[in-house]
C-alpha cells in the first residue's frame, strides 16, 4: 500500500473532519430557529451523502462484475456495502438524535425515513447472502444481482423527499443557506469523503485477500492473475 | 408459407409454456404446496383476529392489510417450494440441458407461483369476508384487479431471490430477509388498493395505487427477467 494512502490520507481527513466540525461547532451561526441542534447537520448530512455514494459504488461495482469476472470488483462491491451500511446506520442514528428536540420524536413513519430503513434492511440481507453461500464465484453472482435489484430503491431514498412533501426537510442548495453555513458543510462532507475512501480502501484490501485465500486452495477456480493463483498453490504445496 | 422446420428450438414463449404446464400438472398432481399455503394463511388470518381482540371495527378497517401480510407470509412457502422440485435430483440442470432458455425459466416459476398465489387469494377473501365482516364495496372487478397485479409483484422478485436462496445455506431465513424489504412498496400499494376496495373510494385514489403497483411490476418482472439467467448459471 503506498504511503499516501496508509498515513496521508488519514492524516487529511482528521484535518478535514476537525476543520469542518470547528467551523460547524465554533465559526457558524446557529439555526435561527433550531438554534444549536442544528449543528448536527455537519456530521448527519455528510455521513448520508457518503452512504449513498458508498451503495451507488456497490451498484457499480455489481455491474460491473456481471459484465467482467474479477475479484476486484467483488471485493469492491463487499467493502462499499458493508461501509454504506455503517455510514447509513450512523447517518440514521445521528438523525434521530436531532428528531427528538426538533420533532419531538426519535423516529416518525416520515416517507424519507421509512425508504431509508427499507434501504438499510436490504443492505444487511445483501451482506447476509455474502456470509451464506460458500462457493465465492456463486457468491459473487448472486450477490451482484441482489445488489442491482436493492439499488432501485436508491433514487426513491434520494427523491422521496421531493416526491411526498413530509415531515423531513427537502434538500437545501448553497443559495437558500447562509454562506457560513455552507462553508463548514463542505468542509465536513469533504472530510467523510476523504474517511469513505480511507475505510474502502482498508475493507476492500481485507475483502480482496479474503477472496484470494479463499481460490487460492482448489486450483480449479479462476483468479484475476494467473501467476499470482501459481505462487499461491505452489505455497500450498 | 414454408413447413416449419421440425428441428428447430421452440421459442421463448413455447418454452414458457411447456415449462408452465409442467410444474402446474406437479402441483395438481400432489396438491401439496396449494393445499399447505391455504391452510397456512387462513391460520394466519385467524391469528390476527385473536392477536388483536374480537374488536370487529379494528379488524374491518385493517382487513386490507391483513389479508395482504397472509399472503405475504405464504409466498414465502410457496417461492421457496417452487424451486426444491427443482432442486432435487438435480431436476434444474435437467430443465438447462433440454435445453430450455433460462428466462423461460424464470418466466414459467414466475407465472406459476403468481398463479398459485392468486388461487390462494381466491380461496382467502370469502374466508376474510366472513372473519372480518367486510364488504366489498367498489365491486369484485377491482379486487380481482388488485390481486392479480399484487400477486404479480410479489412473484417476479421472489422468484428470483428463490432461486438464490435454494443454494444457500440457512434458505428459509434467507429469502424473507432478502425479499420482505424488497416488497415493502408493492405490499403498501396492494393493502392500500385493498383497503379502498373493501370501504369505499370517494377520493378516486385507486387510480394512483394500481399505476404504483404496475410500475413495480414493469420494473421487476423487467429486471428478473434480464438478470435471471446469471443466477442459474454454473
Amino acid at each position: 500500500m503506498n504511503k499516501f494512502v496508509k498515513f496521508g490520507l488519514p492524516a487529511l481527513t482528521l484535518a478535514l473532519l476537525g476543520a469542518g466540525w470547528w467551523l460547524g461547532l465554533a465559526w457558524a451561526p446557529p439555526d435561527r430557529e433550531m438554534g444549536e441542534v442544528q449543528r448536527i447537520m455537519y456530521v448527519h448530512v455528510p455521513l448520508q451523502w457518503m452512504a449513498m455514494m458508498a451503495m451507488f459504488i456497490n451498484f457499480v461495482a455489481a455491474v460491473t462484475y456481471l459484465m467482467r469476472q474479477s475479484w476486484k470488483t467483488d471485493a469492491m462491491a463487499e467493502a462499499s456495502a458493508e461501509v454504506g451500511l455503517l455510514f447509513g446506520t450512523l447517518g440514521m442514528i445521528t438523525g434521530s438524535i436531532w428528531g427528538r428536540p426538533t420533532w419531538g420524536v426519535y423516529w416518525s413513519w416520515d416517507p424519507r425515513l421509512t425508504s431509508e430503513a427499507i434501504l438499510l434492511v436490504s443492505y444487511t440481507g445483501y451482506l447476509v447472502l455474502r456470509r451464506f453461500v460458500e462457493d465465492p464465484e456463486k457468491r459473487a453472482v448472486w450477490s451482484a444481482v441482489v445488489a442491482i435489484i436493492g439499488a432501485i430503491n436508491l433514487p426513491i431514498v434520494w427523491f422521496s423527499v421531493r416526491w411526498w412533501r413530509s415531515l423531513h426537510q427537502v434538500q437545501s442548495s448553497p443559495k437558500t443557506v447562509d454562506p457560513q453555513m455552507v462553508l463548514p458543510l463542505r468542509v465536513s462532507a469533504f472530510g467523510m469523503l476523504a474517511l469513505l475512501i480511507v475505510f474502502l480502501v482498508h475493507r476492500y484490501r481485507i475483502a480482496l485477500a479474503e477472496r484470494k485465500a479463499e481460490v487460492a486452495l482448489p486450483e480449479a477456480l479462476p483468479t484475476d492473475d494467473p501467476a499470482l493463483r501459481a505462487s499461491h498453490s505452489s505455497k500450498v504445496a | 408459407m414454408k413447413a416449419p422446420n421440425p428441428r428447430r428450438a421452440p421459442g421463448l414463449f413455447a418454452t414458457t409454456l411447456v415449462l408452465l404446464r409442467k410444474d402446474l400438472l406437479i402441483e395438481w398432481r400432489t396438491r401439496a404446496r396449494l393445499n399447505a399455503l391455504v391452510f397456512f394463511a387462513m391460520a394466519t388470518l385467524l391469528l390476527f383476529s385473536f392477536a388483536l381482540g374480537p374488536d370487529t371495527k379494528l379488524l374491518e378497517r385493517n382487513a386490507g392489510g391483513y389479508l395482504w401480510l397472509a399472503i405475504l407470509f405464504a409466498s414465502v412457502l410457496c417461492l421457496g417450494e417452487s424451486f426444491r422440485v427443482e432442486t432435487e435430483n438435480a431436476c434444474l440442470d435437467g430443465v438447462r440441458l433440454a435445453p430450455a432458455d433460462a428466462r423461460a425459466i424464470f418466466l414459467s416459476k414466475a407465472l406459476g407461483n403468481a398463479l398459485l398465489l392468486l388461487a390462494l387469494s381466491a380461496v382467502l377473501v370469502p374466508v376474510m369476508v366472513a372473519l372480518y365482516g367486510v364488504r366489498i364495496v367498489t365491486g369484485v372487478g377491482d379486487l380481482a384487479g388488485i390481486l392479480v397485479l399484487g400477486s404479480l409483484a410479489l412473484s417476479a422478485p421472489g422468484t428470483v431471490y428463490a432461486a438464490i436462496s435454494s443454494n444457500a445455506r440457512a434458505r428459509d431465513v434467507l429469502l424473507p430477509l432478502l425479499l420482505f424489504p424488497l416488497v415493502i412498496p408493492a405490499l403498501l400499494s396492494a393493502a392500500k388498493g385493498t383497503t379502498l376496495v373493501l370501504q369505499g373510494d370517494p377520493m378516486q385514489q385507486l387510480g394512483s395505487w394500481q399505476g404504483l403497483l404496475l410500475g413495480f411490476n414493469l420494473i421487476y418482472w423487467g429486471v428478473g427477467f434480464v438478470l435471471f439467467p446469471r443466477v442459474i448459471e454454473d
